[in-house]
């Protein structure tokens, strides 16, 4: 780092000059922070003053510079300077905002200033200007995969935008689920009967589109490399392998029904009169194709009585079928219901639900399914008893409390069961439970590989407990955990065929941004745009792997001597890696090892009888940080005792941080990250679990300090924490009083 | 009635077919989703006065509950309050359709035949149409006298004092018993009253021909 010259500015505008002493603080940042170049400003982020640093860099060779006025989440525009390095020291959200203005707070208040000075000075010095990946690719093709309505739709949608596709679909045709369908739920006004399904005018649209290049009977027999350019073998059934460069990909494999025959007491398998959705198609699709008289399979008899049976292996508590809705099954049983009632209206048609779930305008295609004469009966069906062509179905009914109610003479049962993705290989699932399964004799096919990825972490994207594909269904909804690919569609959560093609158009323009980011060496999300990435000193690196393990993007491979081998553009910039290393090998430009503890070290730590106790926060900076923003901005208070360091991802946190700061002589850490687990808010999906699970493990450091337990503490804070941030803050401190100084103080 | 027959109408739409054509505003019945806010609107309900609140009657018909609908006593229970249709998110006619199935089992003869409602009703469309007046004295005398003659003095006696006191303030005349006022042209009314059934009885005869 040859001749780094920095410049410390200090605002006074927004009342920092009137609620600090702004003189002091400019000679806290030349003396304590060692900065040649300190000046302040009454209106530092006006024209005059974004000039006057402008000025300072074009003239006096500035090349890193550390800004004390507000959060670094404000003002981002005006304080933009992309070829230095800088740093925020944050006075207004982070202080006069959160203290009372009387004078006895004034010097706690004016403290807390000047070890934020101290700190954005030792920070600033340890960052250098990111620069950008420079391990690129530009290819702009996207890769569809899976060529249903979803996959049809996203080609479409990516090749109007002007981005070439190459579609992959399994079968010899393009339609997938859809076009076995008769009729679809109506999506337009007035909503009251099945529509046509459109899939023929999808089809004829991909294929008169020379934007778009499809593969019929195609795998996916290997995909490598990273976003903007991977490269995907696609074998074809005559076994030969093509290769395409691909920028970005979108899995759209869709589902499979959920298997009748796991149903033998609802009679699945057991008898050609009791079909799934499915199955009931076909028989429409026949009975269009011939006299328009849907007919019971066994003897082809017309159907005078069906029975529709909702949630059959679905919203099951037993654990023996699938644990969730899918959504959609409601509004497709009336749809069939009416494919009876409009052909002839004295068939009778009896759907049995528990709760009748009709997403979008169904309420309207519900109501007039009740016009048409369907009878909806709510009860829970316990059996279905076969007598030769009939059947006789038993249920409860929950309104009227009967156990033992049924609906005899039926000539067809519709089990309405369900969507399971399918989403390939669950790389997640411990290898001992494959075997027992596979101990067992059952007949499970086992799940084949879909996008056969080369990455260290599996060939396939991370799935959820219930096998659909990893994805925070509200903050980013078709981001799989493979930077530069998505899914949409059912593989992602069970859905019909609108909310499919909006899934669809949404994964696309996704996959745009990606590969346009990658292009240019930038984050995709959810630091969109960020030019920083992980560098790594491999001689200092002991092979132990942590890192490539618990990346949660699946981003870092090994090579053959078991070093890490980085691919920058599957990188989302969480800083999980860091906060794994043992060695502490791996940094930021802008964000490190050292630009942390640079922070840490800075502050001054008032001696054990100044009854000035510090705190350490480390506050997460998508969600914990902008809660304390936002506390700011609603004047709620907070101890003056505390230092807060904004962190990449609680995952990030490598634990010398946290004993340097104990070593030092602050009384106490404050760790604040997003919600793990299953329901988890972290916007890196696996850091915050990542970073809690090594946070577990200091006890044992804090034991070997001979220090309490109480002074490391992991919060799990949202960004809506506005009013629990100050009072968690405030209950920490009074905590710590009872605890008592640390004895680290003075050394 | 064999319990297998009895299995084979359940859950046939043959009762709910007969209400939507006997009833009035009966084809209505199968619009309802079942959500409650009807049960929960009624101001009569927190009474336990309902066996069947009407949603559950809804169900009943449509279950084939034909007996236990066409004999309960839930529908006379109705003050007509209206809160039910006014909350009713399908727009059923709820107190309408109650009035229809209680008139429909009145007609075929199932509805409880001493069921007060029913009872005061009868009692006073008699009083009204005799004379063309509604006359106080007899009706709420045929009241207390509903369930017998010792009840019926026991009745009296408990009202006495209101007695007395309308008695004295003029609101009672003791002298109505013995004939009673009437309209001007009582046979004027009378005679408008047989056009009148006349005509509902061509109607309805020919709603039960189908």
């Amino acid at each position: 780092m040859a001749d780094i010259k920095v410049a410390a500015y200090i605002c006074k505008g927004c009342g920092l000059g009137d609620r600090l002493d702004t003189d002091a603080l400019v000679k806290i940042a030349q003396k304590d922070g060692k900065v040649p170049l300190a000046k302040s400003h009454d209106f530092l982020c006006n024209a005059d003053g974004v000039a006057m640093i402008k000025n300072d860099i074009a003239s006096e060779g500035v090349t890193h510079i550390m800004i004390g006025a507000c959060s670094r989440r404000a003002k981002t525009e005006a304080f933009y300077f992309p070829e230095n390095a800088v740093a925020r020291a944050n006075l207004r959200e982070g202080v006069i905002w959160i203290r009372p203005d009387t004078d006895e707070a004034r010097e706690t208040t004016q403290e807390m200033a000047e070890d934020y000075i101290r700190m954005g000075c030792g920070e600033v010095k340890a960052m250098t200007a990111p620069g950008g990946n420079p391990n690129t690719g530009g290819s702009k093709t996207m890769l569809v995969v899976g060529g249903g309505v979803t996959g049809m739709t996203t080609a479409i949608e990516a090749s109007k935008t002007g981005y070439p596709v190459v579609l992959v679909e399994k079968t010899g045709a393009l339609g997938g689920w859809a076009a076995k369908l008769y009729k679809r739920v109506p999506v337009h006004e007035p909503f009251k009967s099945p529509a046509d399904t459109g899939v023929g005018e999808l089809v004829s649209q991909v294929l008169g589109d020379s934007n778009i290049k499809v593969y019929l009977n195609a795998t996916i027999a290997k995909t490598d490399g990273a976003p903007g350019r991977f490269v995907v073998d696609v074998a074809t059934e005559s076994g030969a392998t093509h290769t395409e460069d691909i920028g970005a990909i979108v899995q759209a494999t869709g589902f499979t029904l959920y298997d009748m025959n796991k149903l033998p007491e609802l009679g699945g398998g057991k008898s050609p009169n009791v079909v799934d959705q499915a199955g009931l198609e076909a028989l429409a699709t026949a009975a269009a194709a011939g006299d328009g008289v849907i007919r019971r399979p066994s003897d082809g008899q017309p159907v005078k009585s069906v029975v529709f049976v909702q949630c059959a292996g679905q919203r099951d508590t037993t654990g023996q079928h699938l644990s969730y809705c899918s959504g959609y099954c409601c509004n497709a049983s009336i749809k069939q219901a009416m494919y009876f009632k409009d052909a002839n209206p004295s068939v009778d048609t009896t759907i049995i639900y528990t709760d009748l779930r009709t997403p979008g305008n169904g309420e309207d295609f519900y109501r007039s399914a009740q016009e048409k004469g369907v009878i909806f009966t709510k009860g829970k069906v316990a059996e279905v008893v076969l007598n030769g062509a009939t059947s006789t179905v038993k249920f409860h009914d929950l309104i009227l409390d009967d156990s033992n109610a049924a609906v005899v003479d039926v000539d067809l049962v519709v089990l309405a069961t369900g969507q399971v993705a399918n989403s390939g290989i669950n790389i997640d699932a411990p290898a001992a439970a494959a075997e027992e399964a596979g101990a067992e004799p059952k007949v499970e096919v086992k799940p084949i590989s879909i996008l056969n990825l080369t990455y260290r972490q599996g060939p396939d994207v991370p799935q959820l407990k219930q096998g659909f594909t990893d994805s925070h269904f509200i903050c980013f909804p078709y981001e799989t955990r493979r930077t530069g690919i998505y899914t949409a569609g059912p593989v992602r959560r069970p859905m019909d065929i609108a909310q499919a093609r909006e899934d669809a158009t949404g994964a696309a323009l996704k996959a745009i941004q990606a590969l346009e980011n990658a292009e240019l060496g930038r984050a995709a999300h959810p630091r969109s745009g960020d030019l920083s990435f992980p560098k790594v000193r491999l001689e200092g690196c002991t092979q132990c792997k942590r890192c490539t393990v618990e990346c949660p993007f699946g981003a870092i491979d090994e090579d053959e001597k078991r070093f890490p081998v980085f691919n920058e553009s599957r990188c989302r910039r969480c800083g999980t890696c860091m906060g794994a290393c043992p060695v502490r090998v791996i940094s930021f430009e802008n964000y490190s090892v050292n630009t942390v503890g640079a922070q840490i070290k800075a502050v001054d730590i008032p001696d054990e009888f100044s009854e000035k106790p510090r705190i350490l926060i480390l506050a997460c900076e998508n969600d914990a940080y902008p809660a304390l923003d936002m506390a700011g901005m609603s004047r709620n208070e907070y101890s003056a005792f505390v230092r807060i360091i904004p962190i990449r991802c609680l995952g990030s946190v490598n634990t010398i941080w946290i004993t340097d700061a104990l070593n030092a002589g602050y009384d106490g850490v404050m760790m604040m990250g997003c919600k793990s687990g299953d329901e988890y808010q972290c916007h890196f999906v696996k850091g915050s679990e990542l970073g809690r699970v090594r946070l577990s493990k200091i006890d044992d450091t804090l034991k070997t300090l001979n220090l309490e337990k109480e002074r490391v503490r992991d919060l799990e804070v949202a960004i809506t924490d506005i009013e629990r941030v100050p009072e968690m803050i405030n209950k920490y401190a009074a905590e710590l009083v009872a605890v008592g100084p640390s004895p680290f103080k003075g050394f | 009635m064999s319990a297998n027959t009895a299995l084979a109408e359940k859950y046939r739409n043959n009762f709910l077919k007969e209400i939507e054509e006997q009833v009035e505003m009966g084809d209505w019945v199968k619009m309802c989703m079942q959500c409650g806010v009807c049960s929960g609107s009624c101001p009569t309900n927190f009474q336990s006065a309902w066996e069947h609140p009407p949603q559950e009657l809804f169900m009943m018909i449509r279950a084939g509950k034909r007996e236990e609908v066409l004999t309960s006593t839930s529908m006379w229970n109705c003050t007509s309050c209206y809160n039910c249709i006014v909350r009713c998110p399908r727009k059923l006619p709820i107190t309408h359709i109650m009035h229809g199935i209680a008139e429909y089992a009145h007609r075929i003869g199932m509805a409880p035949k001493m069921q007060a409602t029913r009872f005061f009703s009868g009692l006073f469309w008699k009083n009204a149409t005799k004379t063309g007046r509604v006359n106080e004295l007899k009706l709420s005398m045929g009241l207390y006298f509903k369930d017998g003659f010792a009840q019926g003095v026991k009745n009296g006696m408990a009202m006495q004092s209101v007695a007395l006191g309308l008695v004295k303030a003029g609101r009672l005349n003791v002298m109505e018993l013995f004939g009673g006022h009437k309209c001007k042209d009582q046979k004027g009314i009378q005679a408008m009253l047989k056009k009148a059934y006349e005509i509902e009885r061509n109607r309805k005869a020919a709603k039960m021909a189908g």
